[in-house]
């Protein structure tokens, strides 16, 4: 399952790797991890959010993992969607592979595409597309436009964000 | 009553605006502001005219009916005209050069050396040396205004330092170009391919001949930097702004976007962080922003008034005329 979790790491070195030691330790997946270095919680230490994929069952473990080696899990959770915003494709999309455009997005683990339209007027016509982003936070959903924007530049695929 | 000597440089549809509406505003003006406005020298590609007991507004207005012929009165040139013949106020409204800013630039520069206060709706000049014209205008305690550069008759320049003084403006976003906002009007209300709207908006006279400006959003682009310049004190150029046009839209697009609760407009965004884009985006049916036809609009956030949009016609000799004589008359008041 996908878990977020914002825990809080000692300002000090190395702490980022001995975070994230017991998750490939347990076979679990690092998805996504957001190092906030320039906030600092009142106590001085470092909050970090990541997104992990775990078997349900060794959550409790990475979680005793954490505290034995200092470093304080704060929240954990399953991952929830919460922002959402459409965009629109035009340009020959069909034909640039649409799934692995939908996969770049998905495999960020914090943004998945939720919703897709199509409009395709003839063969070689160019088609458009409403798709709808979903992600943790505004933070994710920008970072999933900008992924949506790289891949569709490459393909010429004109996008059309919403304001 | 005070008397304001002007001149106007560049006598095309805005030009010939400021004489009719200064023409049809007479008594008005000098009722409410004491101010009697004299037009003591024109000057276009055809010919000047100079009289520095004032022009007649409406023999002026014959050049544009072919009644009266254009001349060169007194082997002038325009920047004679300009630096010899002595008025208060040059207003500047020859097209705009976005490539060399002039002729529009000179007159400007010279204007300003000359020690006289410059009324333009020109955006050339501006997009391309915004700073160093403010810091010409200040250095020879003279007044650079611009109003009608951006959005035509409708006040955003005017509107955030008079009205919105004090407020931190967090960005503005909006439609600044009347030709785009047309031509994806009518396709979506119509589901008309770009090409057929183009052409009709082209016969309308709405559309120029080569309309690569207004559809590429140049345009769009060169009013976008005025305001970031003007609004945010950036001292950003054309070159600055991230750019795309209308051309790539299909009617397809709309009709889905419109299934989705949207429209499809071009608009130009400036914020606080520096970022100047022009591209088409997703406007919700219900937002402000969602305006029609040739209209224009601007949605500006701030920090203490929250949103305040202002919508007003983009274009026409009347409405650019209007701007240009609410920014001569704040000079005096």
């Amino acid at each position: 399952m996908k878990i977020s979790m914002d825990i809080e790491l000692k300002d000090i070195p190395g702490q980022l790797v001995l975070a994230l030691e017991p998750v490939s330790g347990l076979g679990g997946n690092i998805l996504s991890v957001l190092h906030q270095r320039d906030k600092k919680t009142p106590a001085g230490r470092i909050p970090v959010e990541l997104v992990i994929e775990i078997e349900e069952k060794r959550l409790e473990r990475l979680v005793e993992q954490l505290e034995e080696r200092g470093v304080s899990v704060v929240r954990t959770g399953e991952v929830s969607l919460r922002e959402s915003m459409v965009v629109l494709l035009i340009g020959h999309i069909v034909h640039s592979d649409l799934g692995e455009t939908i996969d770049s997005i998905d495999r960020t683990g914090f943004a998945e595409i939720v919703g897709l339209s199509l409009s395709m007027p003839g063969v070689d016509k160019e088609s458009s597309a409403l798709v709808t982003l979903s992600a943790l936070g505004t933070k994710e959903l920008d970072e999933a436009l900008k992924i949506l924007k790289r891949t569709a530049s490459k393909k010429n695929i004109t996008i059309i964000p919403p304001i | 009553m005070k008397t304001v000597k002007i001149s106007i440089i560049g006598f095309g549809y805005v030009g010939a605006g400021v004489a009719e509406v200064i023409r049809r505003k007479r008594e008005d003006i000098a009722h409410k502001y004491g101010m009697e406005i004299k037009i003591v020298g024109i000057a276009d590609l055809g010919g000047i005219f100079i009289d520095e007991s004032g022009l007649d507004e409406a023999e002026l207005l014959k050049l544009k009916t072919g009644e009266k012929k254009w001349e060169r009165q007194d082997n002038m040139t325009t920047l004679d005209l300009i630096r010899d013949v002595e008025h208060d106020v040059m207003v500047e409204t020859t097209p705009t050069n976005v490539i060399t800013g002039e002729p529009g630039l000179t007159h400007i520069v010279t204007a300003l050396e000359s020690g006289r206060h410059v009324v333009t709706s020109n955006k050339g000049p501006l997009a391309l040396e915004y700073s160093h014209l403010v810091n010409l205008a200040a250095k020879q305690n003279t007044e650079l205004k611009f109003e009608a550069s951006v959005g035509g008759a409708m006040p955003i320049i005017s509107l955030v330092r008079s009205n919105l003084a004090g407020n931190g403006v967090l960005s503005i976003q909006g439609i600044l170009n009347g030709t785009c906002n047309y031509i994806l009007t009518r396709m979506a209300e119509e589901g008309l391919p770009y090409e057929h709207v183009l052409k009709e908006a082209q016969e309308l006279g709405l559309a120029e001949a080569d309309p690569s400006k207004d559809v590429e959003g140049v345009d769009t682009a060169v009013k976008l930097v005025i305001l970031a310049n003007a609004v945010f004190g950036m001292n950003a150029t054309y070159k600055d702004v991230e750019m795309a046009g209308i051309t790539n839209i299909t009617s397809d697009a709309l009709q889905l976007a419109e299934e989705a609760g949207y429209v499809i407009k071009l608009i130009g965004e400036v914020n606080m962080e520096g970022g100047l884009k022009v591209r088409p985006r997703l406007v919700p049916k219900h937002d402000p922003l969602n305006v029609s036809g040739t209209l224009n609009v601007a949605t500006i956030k701030t920090d203490l008034a929250g949103d305040i949009t202002v919508i007003g016609k983009g274009a026409g000799p009347i409405e650019a005329a209007s701007a240009i004589l609410a920014d001569i008359i704040s000079i005096y008041s």
